[in-house]
């Protein structure tokens, strides 16, 4: 166990370098210099530019900068956001469980609404409401994520006006509430941007499983269960759904990515104050350090995730030895 | 009067494409599919108006659907079907273009893998393992971060060199499978090399790279949209379906359709290219051919 | 007791398949009687696995079952039961063991819950005692250390093994029938001795019947008394074992057993039954073996023939039960592939 563990840290390790280098490329490759393109529209005079450029180690050869970025990552110094002037990763930081949390319920509700259509369409293939439920798995699939969030927010906060509109918090009166009301007012705010993060997990969870449930239910070993006498309920829940469950940790930690992109486009479209958001707006300002620390940021989460589902999934599994 | 004498049987491809075509959804999708590259292509020549022009940015401002502007117009007074149809160019074309390289990349790559010596194949998927866990939507928004007017291809090529990991790995492990079949040692025990045992290897490995390929073009087209919709790629005043459901926005509570008909659009050619994908996956699956070739029941 | 413990009448599966519709099973009378083995010998695609599932009913919906089929367990038909009381006698009163214990045993669960499992769905006793069971059972299929075993997983299990743990999971209510679907089709030769002499032995001890279904005609010859042949979803022969091997009538048996190779006699090459097993949705005209028999006439290929009384207890599906000169007459048929 401890070799495997082993193994795989060193695996998430070169992830993360990789990922470093790969976008530390790209970033200098990409025509357009960094304050170059912005101070000649803002007509910023060049001695102040090439002060700040010295500053940012803008100046030096390619290679130094890329040794400098690599030093300095391994310590935890991702760089200064060139717009805030504050330490990218502490912004992060700041951001990250407010994106743990959009997330997380996204997860959760993706999840369990995933496996419920699935063991509905599962238990009578073919029939009307298979059909219907993988219609709308697929078109839910086939929806650009921004786009559903929008639509959720015309109908539900403009029309209906049931949720609120945007941001994390009401303004102004969420100072004033107990530790509950705010707890409440938090929740109210995530409900649209959870939901629409969930939806299309949703719908590629239900797809997955809905074929794996199916496999299981067509099993000789649900076969046998059946012959023992058992009750299709039974057979359903202590067979056939605990074996094609038995991937669920791993498709969590294959999640991740999807979940850190969808937030990026989520959290833009509902204003909530996650690391998803303050990458947008590092694309928006050009701030070209947050841009690639939160790639690195983004990295380290999916390596993370990576990690621990495979664990996870190894210990679970009792076909491996521990 | 003997039982064993069997009509000549359809060749393998026709038999699947009689398995398509048997699907009403992936018949529709289809359609669909080849209606819209359609449209994309006679973009110039049907388009009511020119995407580009802006006749009149405060009288049409944001106007709603009318005669002549079918579909209204944007905040800038810019036909929205005309625009529309032009967006559709530019997602089918990073769409298809890219699923095309990434899935020629990572064949290759694959096969490479799955009939090189156990060192290169070793070599190799780890190096696609380590690629499969890089975030790709964060080293593309990287990438073109401080990039203006990116140029289409480079668009195309981005997202085709983040995205033919799992290709590779797919085919690998087929080529790996139908390596270790009996007919395939003939190959070899026969004198034939690389070469040979490739084109015996193509076709089955073909129907996995198709369908992965088709597939894959759904998710190109949502992923060039987020980007555009971020304020990625192909910059204004270009039409991408991303980049006009952005500019809809702002007028998202007054005028509605400036941002919902984008989507829309993009709802429905995914959904489309998917069914058809399905289809495929479904018509070429080695499983329903051993299925109908075994006849009777056992 | 008066009749036999288990009495299939007119049992009818149909299939609806793509190339349309395919009559697997296509009216077989069966009995087992208690206490006795019986063999249903056939090659793949006849039928015989079809018919096992549907006596528990396991084939609907995909297999519909004919009106006029009935399926008696001690005289109660089990295809006019209610679900309740079919779940009753599933694993209870008749047991399945399945062909391949890789896949028959769920890879998730132990193998003591396995076992368990069927306990507690037929009895109510409590989770401990169900264990209990299971571990004896165990012990006494011959798995060794049966108490630590339990709380092992199948792939931790050779096939023998495993095959082992599927009869014992059948065996642990008692059921009055066993019914063994190729029970060592996936196993080593070796390890296929074993398990018939294991089956032989629980068989005796526990007093059940036994139907047991098998390609293999050598274990047919060891552990049956009454076979029966099956072709193309048709009983074609019944008779007692000895009988069977000693004069089979029916042509397919005969062609059956001279496929088996033998040590004892010289021979060139391996004797066939020319051409291949109809598809079930394409019976030819007749009867249904004609088109491989070697001494087809004109009848065959027109009239089906009813299972004649051949003998003492024997019967087989064929003209030359009327007119046995025929099978002197030399080879006229067609039996080209």
């Amino acid at each position: 166990m401890a070799r495997f563990a082993f193994r795989r840290l060193a695996a998430a390790l070169l992830t993360v370098a990789l990922v470093v280098s790969i976008t530390f490329v790209l970033a200098h490759l990409a025509p357009g210099e960094p304050m170059l393109a912005d101070a000649e529209r803002f007509h910023v005079d060049p001695a102040r530019v090439a002060r700040v450029r010295a500053e940012f180690g803008l100046d030096r050869p390619l290679a130094t900068q890329y040794a400098m970025y690599l030093g300095n990552a391994i310590r935890g110094n991702l760089g200064e956001s060139f717009t805030m002037r504050r330490p990218a990763v502490a912004l992060l930081l700041e951001r990250f469980p407010h994106t743990a949390l959009l997330a997380g319920a996204a997860l959760l509700i993706a999840f369990a609404a995933g496996i419920a259509v699935a063991l509905v369409q599962a238990t009578r293939p073919g029939s009307w409401t298979d059909a219907l439920l993988s219609g709308a798995t697929l078109a839910f699939h086939s929806t650009p994520t921004f786009w559903l969030g929008l639509i959720l927010l015309v109908v539900c906060a403009q029309w209906l006006g049931w949720l609120p509109v945007g941001g994390m918090t009401t303004p102004v009166e969420h100072q004033a509430m107990g530790a509950m009301g705010r707890m409440l007012d938090v929740g109210r705010h995530l409900v649209l941007p959870a939901l629409t993060l969930a939806l299309v997990q949703t719908a590629e969870i239900a797809r997955y499983q809905r074929g794996a449930l199916l496999d299981a239910l067509g099993s000789e070993f649900v076969r046998a269960a059946r012959a023992k006498g058992l009750a299709e309920r039974a057979v359903l829940v202590r067979h056939a759904l605990r074996s094609a469950l038995a991937p669920v940790v791993t498709l969590a930690g294959m999640s991740v990515p999807a979940l850190l992109a969808g937030s990026v486009l989520v959290e833009s479209v509902f204003g909530w104050p996650g690391m998803g958001r303050l990458t947008r707006d590092a694309i928006v300002s050009r701030d070209y350090n947050l841009i690639l620390a939160a790639a690195v940021a983004s990295a380290v989460l999916v390596a993370l995730g990576n990690l621990v589902a495979d664990l996870a999934a190894h210990a679970l599994d009792p076909r491996t030895t521990l | 009067m003997t039982a064993g004498l069997v009509a000549p049987s359809p060749t393998p491809w026709r038999q699947a494409w009689s398995r398509f075509a048997r699907r009403w959804p992936a018949v529709l999708g289809l359609g669909a599919v080849l209606l819209i590259v359609l449209a994309a292509l006679l973009a110039p020549a049907i388009a009511p108006h020119d995407p580009l022009a802006m006749p009149d940015p405060v009288g049409l401002r944001a106007a709603p659907p009318s005669w002549p502007h079918l579909l209204g117009t944007d905040a800038f007074s810019r036909d929205m079907l005309s625009r529309l149809l032009y967006g559709a160019r530019v997602s089918l074309a990073v769409g298809i273009a890219s699923a095309l390289i990434a899935v020629l990349l990572g064949g290759a790559v694959g096969f490479a893998a799955g009939l090189g010596s156990p060192a290169v194949d070793a070599l190799l998927m780890r190096g696609v393992d380590v690629a499969l866990a890089l975030p790709r939507v964060f080293i593309l928004l990287a990438a073109l971060a401080l990039w203006d007017d990116v140029p289409l291809g480079a668009i195309i090529l981005l997202i085709a060199l983040t995205g033919w990991f799992g290709v590779s790995r797919l085919v690998r492990s087929h080529v790996r499978r139908l390596a270790a079949e009996p007919w395939a040692a003939a190959t070899t025990a026969l004198g034939g090399g690389r070469r040979r045992m490739m084109r015996h290897l193509l076709p089955h490995v073909a129907a996995t790279i198709i369908v992965s390929a088709t597939l894959d073009i759904g998710n190109i087209i949502l992923l060039e949209a987020g980007l555009s919709f971020l304020g990625l790629g192909l910059g204004p005043p270009t039409p991408t379906w991303g980049n006009m459901i952005l500019e809809g926005r702002d007028l998202l509570f007054t005028a509605p359709w400036v941002a919902l008909t984008p989507g829309l659009a993009l709802t429905v050619t995914v959904i489309a290219f998917n069914l058809v994908g399905d289809g495929l996956r479904d018509a070429l699956d080695p499983r329903a051919v051993a299925r109908s070739a075994a006849g009777g029941v056992a | 007791m008066s009749g036999p413990l288990l009495e299939i009448r007119d049992l009818r599966i149909t299939f609806h398949t793509a190339e349309g519709s395919a009559r697997a099973v296509d009216g077989v009378d069966l009995d087992v009687r208690v206490g006795e083995t019986v063999g249903l010998v056939g090659e793949s695609g006849c039928g015989k696995s079809v018919m096992a599932l549907a006596v528990l009913r396991l084939v609907e919906p995909d297999g519909i079952v004919g009106s006029g089929s009935s399926v008696r367990l001690e005289g109660r038909d089990l295809l006019a039961l209610p679900a309740k009381e079919l779940r009753a006698v599933r694993g209870n009163h008749i047991a399945i063991v399945f062909q391949e214990p890789a896949s028959a045993l769920n890879p998730v669960l132990t193998i003591g819950d396995q076992i368990a499992e069927a306990v507690t769905t037929h009895e109510k006793v409590s989770r401990r005692e169900a264990w209990e069971r299971a571990v004896e059972m165990l012990a006494l299929v011959g798995i060794p250390d049966a108490a630590e075993r339990a709380h092992g997983y199948p792939h931790q299990l050779s096939g023998g093994m495993r095959q082992r743990v599927l009869i014992a999971m059948a065996l642990v209510c008692r059921p009055r029938l066993l019914i063994a679907d190729e029970p060592t089709t996936a196993l080593d030769v070796t390890i296929q001795a074993e398990i018939l002499v294991l089956l032989a032995e629980l068989q005796r001890r526990l007093g059940m019947a036994v139907l047991l279904i098998t390609h293999n005609l050598g274990i047919v010859a060891e552990a049956t008394q009454r076979v029966y042949v099956m072709y193309a979803g048709q009983l074609v022969e019944e008779a007692p074992n000895v009988a069977l091997f000693a004069h089979p009538v029916h042509p397919y048996t005969e062609g059956l057993l001279a496929a088996v190779p033998r040590l004892d006699r010289k021979r060139d090459r391996l004797a066939q039954i020319p051409g291949q097993v109809p598809p079930a949705t394409a019976w030819p005209p007749g009867c249904r073996f004609h088109p491989r028999c070697p001494y087809a006439w004109d009848r065959c290929r027109t009239e089906m023939p009813p299972l004649l009384e051949a003998g003492p207890e024997q019967k087989a599906r064929c003209w030359l039960v009327q007119e046995p000169e025929r099978r002197h007459q030399g080879t006229e048929g067609d039996g080209s592939p």
